[in-house]
């Protein structure tokens, strides 16, 4: 109802939302335009097409063709195979873990939970740092300050040893991980990035025309600045991905948290069966969990640095 | 300038409070503490335990204790490692942090330096394959999983192609020997087999930690060096007619070296703490293998003087980046 009162005072024919909705088209279509110039962020985003056509099979695999008993990711067993593990085979594709369980089923299981696990942890990150950004850089002062000196502390934290200390205090699941990786970086370094590019917001004449027009505090903050910091922040948001796929490899790597699969634990798996570096006929162990761990990081990453040419105007090309 | 310092030293010195007082509360809150570890032995009666706690100074309360910690602190006691008694914390750590300041202030400015070099000519070469090809292969090796690739690189060099030793900061065997030979014989003659013994062992974790951060260097000075680029004073150099390398390494790169530099003086602290992932997949004894066996040890004094360590010089490493830019670029000015 006020959406309707609005457009017919300023005079406008159509539903303000429909002319927003056009507007954003329209600078979505000029950001994809800029953004296919950059084939590493076209590649970034063919690696995750494909990582997210895997995390999509596996339950219509293990539905139609795998048989759950034989292929579960966690508690699936061959017995029809002697000795676990054993190399790639027609009905092994990736061979079987030391545990008899799948190594491909254990693969696509991990895409998933990488995918939920990193979207999951950027999307706190960047919720606790634009808001907070944004809260800082337009009050300032005292608010200014707290926030900034708690960035330096949280930077200062070396985040393995934090996150293994945490691992005593709280039961890691993905979700919780997701949740304490965020918030750990939301409140350091990538505050102070999203409040600098909040400072120079501030000062832009709309700002000042919304604040002459009336405009309440809750108002600018949260339909002028925070729409326009909006590009930066999902800028972090792929860096985050990558920050917490890896953290949760690290994690597990050295045995700490207590989720079903992961990437992270596969390696984990082979590493404490001994199977490390026993030699070449045992590479179907680390090598698939590995790369894909570095395939995911670095297409967020590479998807990442092609955003960064579009929303970086001193990058762009003239 | 001076007053600018002043205040600057006021809030490292709030900081470090807060700092300090976060990870004490977290690590005190761990269930459980040091005594726990002897639960299975059956030497060690609940009793034994209960004294351990009180020889510790565990049965007092948190509050008590952190009052205790930070009064030492001020007067430059670390206190006495748990898991390493009756050692005190601070000769712990000046035993440990020689050893990854070696590995990490070395791989630091090897890979600072060959970001440098490296951004500088992707930034010149702007769209073409070799930017591609670079920043592809950057990425990559910038966000791969450190511990698999380490692996691989020790299965690859250390176990396949035997060049290079595994792991440990020396050999054993040729610890025993130093140990066992005479202090007289080997005064002279084999400390420099030690040092090439130490630098052998050194190429692998060196290698690793350079390989997976110089990207962040490489990517960060493209970018600067790209705005540099369209100012006008390279235009004017380029009018002289100076050469396009003398353009490039005289002109544009000094000028973008700047933040590349701030960041460089911002990293060397953290140097310390080092990479708790390399120097656990090459059993390097260094600060970050320390840190990691105080926290799963619950060995709090370590922890707390390990990371205060790192936490203090990097909030005077800031500092310092922030007054040398001011040196560096006259256009920046403190009140």
């Amino acid at each position: 109802m006020a959406e309707i009162t609005k457009s017919q005072l300023s005079g406008l024919t159509e539903p303000i939302w429909r002319i927003r909705l056009r507007l954003l088209r329209r600078s979505f279509i000029e950001n994809w335009r800029l953004f296919r110039e950059y084939p590493i962020g076209m590649i970034g985003l063919g690696i995750i097409a494909v990582f997210g056509l895997m995390a999509v099979a596996h339950p219509i695999l293990m539905e139609y063709v795998w048989e759950p008993r034989v292929y579960d990711p966690v508690i699936g067993y061959d017995i029809s195979i002697l000795a676990h593990p054993s190399q790639p085979s027609s009905t092994h594709i990736l061979g079987t873990d030391p545990l008899g369980r799948d190594v491909l089923s254990q693969l696509l299981y991990g895409t998933r939970f990488g995918f939920s696990l990193g979207i999951s942890a950027a999307l706190v990150s960047v919720i606790v740092s634009t808001s907070i950004g944004a809260l800082s850089a337009y009050y300032g002062g005292i608010v200014d300050v707290f926030f900034m000196r708690l960035a330096d502390v949280v930077i200062m934290l070396p985040f393995i040893a934090i996150l293994i200390v945490l691992s005593a205090l709280i039961e890691f699941n993905g979700l919780s991980l997701a949740l304490v990786y965020g918030i750990l970086v939301g409140f350091g370094g990538q505050t102070i990035v999203i409040k600098s590019q909040a400072l120079s917001i501030k000062v832009k004449p709309y700002i000042e025309a919304a604040r002459a027009a009336g405009g309440s505090d809750g108002h600018i903050i949260f339909t002028h600045l925070i729409p326009n910091l909006m590009p930066l922040s999902f800028l972090y948001m792929m860096f985050t991905v990558t920050g917490a796929v890896f953290a949760e490899a690290a994690l597990s790597f050295f045995g700490l948290l207590n989720i079903r699969m992961s990437w992270g634990i596969m390696i984990n798996t082979a590493q404490a069966a001994g199977y490390l570096l026993a030699g070449p006929e045992y590479l179907h162990l680390m090598l698939p969990a590995g790369l894909a761990i570095t395939m995911l990081c670095s297409s967020f990453y590479m998807v990442g640095r092609a955003l960064d040419e579009v929303v970086n105007p001193r990058l762009r090309q003239r | 300038m001076g007053n600018y310092i002043l205040r600057r030293l006021f809030q490292i010195i709030l900081t470090l409070v807060i700092f300090q007082t976060l990870l004490f509360l977290i690590l005190d809150a761990q269930p459980g503490d040091i005594t726990l570890q002897y639960l299975t032995d059956p030497r060690v009666t609940p009793e034994i335990r209960d004294q351990m706690r009180i020889a510790l100074g565990l049965n007092k309360p948190p509050i008590e204790r952190y009052l205790q910690w930070l009064r030492n602190f001020t007067t430059g006691n670390l206190g006495i490692s748990f898991s390493h008694y009756p050692r005190p914390v601070l000769d712990i750590i000046l035993e440990r942090a020689p050893r990854t300041i070696v590995l990490f202030l070395t791989s630091t400015l090897v890979s600072f330096f060959v970001g440098f070099v490296l951004g500088k000519q992707l930034a010149w070469r702007r769209g073409g394959s070799f930017e591609y090809s670079m920043t592809m292969v950057g990425v990559v090796l910038y966000t791969i999983f450190t511990p698999w690739f380490a692996l691989i690189l020790i299965y690859l060099l250390g176990l396949r192609l035997g060049w290079l030793p595994v792991g440990k900061f020396l050999d054993p065997i040729l610890w025993l020997v130093i140990i066992g030979t005479p202090l007289g014989l080997w005064a002279l003659s084999d400390v420099g087999y030690l040092a090439g013994d130490m630098l052998e062992h050194m190429i692998l974790p060196v290698a690793v930690a350079t390989l997976v951060s110089f990207a962040g260097t490489m990517l960060m000075m493209r970018n600067t060096m790209l705005e540099t680029l369209r100012e006008d004073f390279v235009m004017a150099s380029r009018a002289k007619g100076l050469s396009e390398a003398e353009v490039r390494d005289k002109h544009a790169a000094r000028n973008a070296f700047l933040p590349v530099f701030t960041n460089l003086i911002i990293s060397i602290p953290f140097v310390l703490s080092g990479g708790i992932i390399t120097e656990t997949v090459f059993s390097w004894p260094g600060m970050g293998l320390t840190l990691l066996q105080a926290v799963q040890n619950e060995d709090i004094p370590l922890a707390m003087g390990a990371m205060t360590c790192v936490g203090v010089l990097a909030l005077f490493a800031h500092l310092f980046a922030d007054v040398t830019y001011a040196f560096l670029d006259p256009r920046i000015r403190y009140q």
